[in-house]
């Protein structure tokens, strides 16, 4: 049970993808604008980390093993878009409501670095199944602390007077590189919980 | 076997049934798409502001297509000509929207209105609201913290002095700002038609209204007796105008004492700018 809370608390706070792995900036920077876009993306993200995660590992397990490992970006992205195309699909057809609420994200995060990375990093990390389950949705949701946080900070920012040459893209980067410099704040908290 | 074959193999072979079955899924599970309601919704403004009365333009699109209403007019912001086009798509026939632009019924601007007390909280009419009912004495009129200004979609809004303006040239009559002002003192007024409107709100008596704005209606009569169409009421102590029956002859105008009734030419400001 302890390793289990262990590995997500360190997937949301210490070992955050976005804020301390600086995976997924790109829909971080991009739906981060407002709070309701935020938490509609970081579910979809939850959502497909997890779902990936159930996939790929048995992939890796039983047809890849070590001897192919060099063929695991190529499958895994193969199989993660696919798989993702197909449940937008039966979303659509079974649940309207949650594919209203996901729809418009799922396209975005299917190729996404983070959701990659979470896969992979199982992999490397060498966790068993459900460690890794537990990796993946923990993961979603410090994707979901680091946009709903942020969306915060650029909610503020908007009605800031900020100087012309760090208007748009740079500010929020400046601001971005702050917020994760106080994630840095939480290392070692798991080891010191736990260890 | 050799190992390069072997990953072409698996490789290819993950792709071709992952491919394979999304083919066969979105046979399978194909939603139909209603093409009617698309096409409208590509029509309708997008704005989104439910003055229709669905749940935005999707909403209204949809409910058209499936024929739970037949009114093409019931969108405010896209006026006839949308009116006309969805009449099209439907075989219905369009339906007139009146043209429309919001009114703030209220002149209690700095010089005219007295304070009562002074407000340093969050600037936000609704939050003011709470507070002894804003900070004007007079507690029907508009508080002027521009929560109307935030919620309009077209910016026809402004602060002037102290009370919310509107534009009619940017209105488009989405009722955002009605639904959202707090005093309850904006309303719809005919645009291109001459009307005559009481831009007052107070329900005090008389004498009270005198102590709290220079240009509110006490509820003296005059107006009432001075219309000839019959189109003003008096109730709680102040004048409402029914615009259907009022000509826009501008004699209540002349005799209101407080000078709080104006004729309002909304054509007249909209020519002139364009």
């Amino acid at each position: 049970m302890k390793i289990y809370i262990s590995i997500l608390l360190t997937a949301i706070l210490t070992e955050n993808f976005v804020l301390s792995k600086f995976l997924g900036i790109c829909p971080f920077l991009g739906v981060s604008k407002k709070l309701n876009t935020a938490v509609g993306m970081s579910t979809a993200v939850i959502f497909v980390m997890a779902l990936s995660t159930a996939v790929t590992y048995p992939i890796n397990k039983y047809i890849l093993k070590t001897d192919y490992a060099y063929l695991q970006t190529i499958v895994f992205i193969l199989v993660i878009a696919a798989l993702v195309q197909l449940v937008e699909i039966t979303l659509k057809k079974f649940i309207p409501a949650l594919y209203n609420a996901l729809g418009i994200y799922l396209p975005l995060i299917t190729t996404n670095c983070a959701v990659l990375g979470v896969v992979l990093l199982n992999i490397t990390k060498e966790l068993n199944f459900a460690q890794s389950m537990f990796n993946a949705v923990g993961g979603g949701l410090g994707f979901m602390v680091a946009m709903v946080m942020f969306s915060g900070v650029r909610e503020r920012l908007e009605s800031c007077d900020i100087p012309k040459s760090l208007q748009g893209l740079p500010i929020v980067l400046i601001a971005a590189s702050l917020v994760s410099v106080s994630f840095l704040g939480f290392t070692g908290l798991v080891d010191g919980m736990f260890g | 076997m050799e190992p390069i074959i072997f990953a072409v193999i698996v490789v290819s072979a993950i792709g071709r049934i992952s491919g394979l079955g999304l083919a066969i899924a979105s046979k399978v599970m194909a939603v139909p798409v209603d093409e009617k309601a698309e096409r409208i919704q590509e029509i309708l403004p997008g704005a989104n502001c439910g003055a229709c009365g669905f749940s935005g333009c999707s909403g209204y699109a949809s409910a058209l297509s499936k024929g739970e209403t037949t009114n093409t007019a019931l969108c405010n912001p896209g006026g006839n000509e949308v009116s006309k086009l969805i009449a099209g798509i439907m075989g219905l026939d369009a339906g007139e929207v009146k043209p429309s632009a919001a009114v703030v019924l209220c002149q209690g601007n700095n010089r005219n209105a007295s304070k009562k007390l002074n407000y340093s909280g969050v600037l936000s009419c609704k939050m003011a609201n709470q507070l002894f009912g804003g900070p004007k004495d007079c507690i029907y009129g508009c508080i002027g913290f521009g929560d109307c200004v935030e919620v309009c979609p077209y910016n026809a809004i402004h602060i002037c002095n102290g009370v919310a303006r509107i534009n009619p040239i940017n209105c488009r009559a989405c009722k955002k700002c009605i639904n959202v002002c707090p005093k309850h003192i904006i309303e719809l007024m005919p645009l291109y038609e001459v009307k005559a409107a009481v831009l007052c709100a107070n329900k005090d008596k008389g004498a009270l209204t005198r102590g709290e704005c220079m240009a509110g209606c006490i509820g003296c009569m005059r107006c009432v007796k001075a219309c000839e169409s019959g189109a003003i009421t008096v109730t709680n102590f102040c004048a409402k105008i029914d615009y259907d029956k009022c000509t826009g002859c501008g004699k209540c105008s002349e005799v209101c004492t407080m000078k709080c009734i104006n004729i309002i030419d909304l054509n007249k400001i909209v020519s002139k700018v364009i």
